[in-house]
């Protein structure tokens, strides 16, 4: 009796410990991973100049599109719009620029001032249209293909590494 | 005789009408949802841009006639389920929930037997 009493001791000190080494080095910060091959169910923007709106129909339309997520205020958006530069020059990808929630005076200069790399322009004024793409922060960037499937999404200013890759996911 | 079957009636269907009349708190489910750019506060507690938005997205949904359930899983939908507090019930995290329970009629057979063998 007491053997078994000293086993359950064990295995509850065990079970105790394995939970808080799991815990403990389990990675628990949003992780986009769970997004990638989802489809894009609901999107809208209005665009920069508000005659119309970019819904997923306009998506369908390109083979694969880069949506950026983009604010003049935003100091790591300056850090990658070379990358952003470059990519536009790419046939088979469009950029859509959504710019979030920034002063359209002041989103034109950040344009004209490092170039514009966006083939569509849109704005999202209070920050909702972000949330039906899992956006936190800014920037961000999801690259779709023609049937609206998360290819990729890339948290932070995209890097020369992130570049190389949509290179290869667009060949 | 008629005014008491109505009012027996009313009396159970009244949970059902009231539950029909009930309003979802937003409060109550920005409590329960994390807030992914702070350190351990819920959307409720913060202040921050991102907690603002889902603020706003949250009272959207409730206008649109979502049930809270249907808000929980938009959110878990779009930025998984650690953006939900209370952990949902799934196969993944079914141990969280039952194993107290198991534990519970463990330890009461355990104790149940020792008590008897010292009688």
């Amino acid at each position: 009796m007491q053997n078994i009493i000293k086993i359950i001791i064990f295995l509850i000190f065990f079970f105790i410990i394995s939970v808080f080494y799991i815990s403990l080095t389990r990675e628990t910060n949003y992780d986009t991973s769970n997004l990638i091959n989802k489809k894009i169910t609901e999107f809208k923007v209005i665009n920069a100049d508000e005659t119309g709106f970019y819904t997923r129909d306009d998506l369908k339309k390109n083979d694969f599109t880069l949506i950026n997520f983009w604010a003049s205020w935003c100091a790591p958006c300056k850090v990658e719009h070379p990358i952003l530069m470059r990519l536009s020059k790419s046939k088979k990808l469009k950029i859509l620029g959504v710019n979030f929630k920034d002063k359209d005076k002041q989103a034109k200069k950040f344009l004209s001032d490092l170039g514009n790399p966006y083939d569509f322009l849109a704005k999202d004024i209070n920050g909702k249209q972000s949330v039906s793409l899992g956006i936190y922060g800014i920037p961000e960037s999801i690259l779709i293909n023609n049937e609206l499937l998360i290819m990729q999404k890339f948290v932070g200013p995209l890097s020369l590494d992130d570049y190389n890759k949509i290179e290869e996911l667009i060949k | 005789m008629k005014f008491k079957i109505i009012l027996i009636f009313l009396l159970i269907n009244a949970q059902f009408l009231l539950a029909a009349e009930k309003k979802i708190d937003p409060n109550e489910i920005h409590k329960n949802l994390r807030c992914l750019v702070c350190q351990g506060q819920s959307i409720s507690d913060s202040n921050s841009d991102f907690a603002q938005t889902i603020k706003l997205v949250v009272k959207d949904l409730i206008k649109e006639g979502k049930t809270e359930k249907e808000i929980y899983s938009f959110m878990s939908d779009k930025y998984g389920e650690w953006i939900i507090f209370k952990p949902q019930l799934n196969i993944h995290n079914s141990l969280l929930w039952f194993l107290p329970y198991i534990i519970l009629i463990l330890g009461g057979f355990f104790l149940f037997n020792l008590i008897k063998k010292r009688q």
